[in-house]
């Protein structure tokens, strides 16, 4: 029997939504004044964003989705207060080879490390393997983002490549991994 | 100073964006090129669109971020393929593209001098600390003349590729500047 009684966008303490224009940009600019996120998230430099121009990014965002339809993008809410605490992303997908990478953040300090990251994940993998019907997912994480790769790991992603010193940050330089999941690896997983 | 644009086989040029349509609209009807070249799915442009993707480009001008380099045989002037690289600033990290239109220059070194250019360029002239590459697993050609220029094998991510119903892996490949420095460059790197 086809299972299309799991909610997709349902979790048991988040839920995924759309962009809320009106309430967001405020609460994602906050995250872009706090350096560590943003160097988490991005290998771009950090710098610190005004709501006005998250607002414009978020624009942007759902023109690309509108325009390339190769981007799935979600906010990550909790679901006791409907506050926004992450985002996560299915971003570059390749119709053709059934490929896409993944990005994923939770935004303030106080909401990590509670599990909200890998209820996230489990959802997001879900989306791209059931839904999508993709055949694998690729994530690119810098050695020293320890959570991710262990949060990655969890989930029986694969470091598939290292490359070497490819960043540089705090005057040093710094490997750059790329991690695989396939469709079959999670399909095993979640028989278990 | 050692001449950056001439190589034993080859030498670099600029060409015009006339002679490139001409190449570029017999090349893209060679699909196995494109399918050793290229990870998108491979088409046919008109010389029109072509002729207007190279004028575009022409009239952008040099940029400190994008570099191309169309190649010319020293031996009869032939132009038979091109490179370009983009440099990512920020982490001092070069990627590269290249390319051998002229199937009869194929395996017969002109890539590896090619490619022996492009590093040097890389680390003599763009001083980056990096240079990376990616490239389909079926191509063991490749993977042969770039490990001959210095690269090293970094991982393949599995399966990311769907070919002619088969999976298949893409392979990336990384050189330290370090590393390159370390190699005997005058002769050119290690056989």
């Amino acid at each position: 029997m086809f299972d299309i009684q799991t909610q997709l966008f349902e979790g048991q303490d988040i839920r995924f939504g759309p962009i809320d224009h009106e309430k967001d940009p405020e609460i994602e600019s906050k995250w872009t004044h706090d350096s560590e996120f943003m160097r988490l998230m991005e290998t771009g430099p950090a710098r610190p964003l005004s709501a006005a121009m998250i607002k414009k990014q978020y624009e942007k965002l759902e023109k690309q989705i509108e325009e390339d339809k190769n981007l799935y993008h979600f906010m990550v809410r909790a679901k006791a207060d409907d506050r926004l605490i992450g985002k996560a992303t299915l971003q570059w997908i390749e119709w053709t080879n059934g490929n896409a990478h993944l990005r994923l953040g939770i935004g303030a300090a106080d909401d990590r490390r509670k599990g909200y990251g890998t209820q996230a994940l489990g959802m997001l993998l879900r989306f791209a393997f059931a839904e999508l019907n993709l055949f694998r997912l690729t994530a690119i994480v810098p050695e020293y983002n320890e959570g991710a790769v262990a949060l990655l790991q969890k989930f029986g992603f694969v470091q598939e490549v290292c490359r070497r010193k490819a960043l540089e940050r705090d005057g040093r330089r710094w490997d750059l991994y790329v991690f695989g999941l396939l469709s079959s690896e999670w399909q095993e997983r979640i028989k278990r | 100073m050692k001449d950056l644009f001439r190589g034993e086989l080859v030498r670099l040029t600029h060409e015009e964006p006339s002679v490139r349509t001409e190449a570029e609209a017999r090349w893209q009807r060679d699909s196995e090129f494109i399918r050793l070249a290229d990870s998108d799915p491979a088409g046919l442009s008109s010389e029109k669109k072509i002729k207007e993707r190279f004028e575009k480009q022409a009239e952008g001008g040099p940029s400190p971020e994008r570099y191309f380099f169309s190649v010319r045989t020293l031996a009869e002037d032939r132009y038979i393929g091109f490179f370009g690289m983009f440099v990512d600033l920020i982490h001092s990290e070069a990627w590269v593209g290249i390319a051998i239109g002229e199937r009869e220059f194929w395996s017969k070194g002109y890539g590896t001098d090619m490619m022996k250019l492009c590093v040097q360029y890389v680390f003599t002239e763009l001083g980056v600390e990096r240079l990376s590459l990616a490239l389909h697993a079926y191509n063991p050609r490749a993977l042969r003349s770039y490990e001959k220029c210095g690269f090293r094998l970094e991982g393949r991510t599995r399966g990311d590729m769907l070919r002619e119903g088969r999976r298949t892996d893409t392979l990336w490949m990384g050189i330290l500047r370090e590393e390159w420095l370390g190699l005997d460059t005058d002769t050119a790197p290690v056989e």
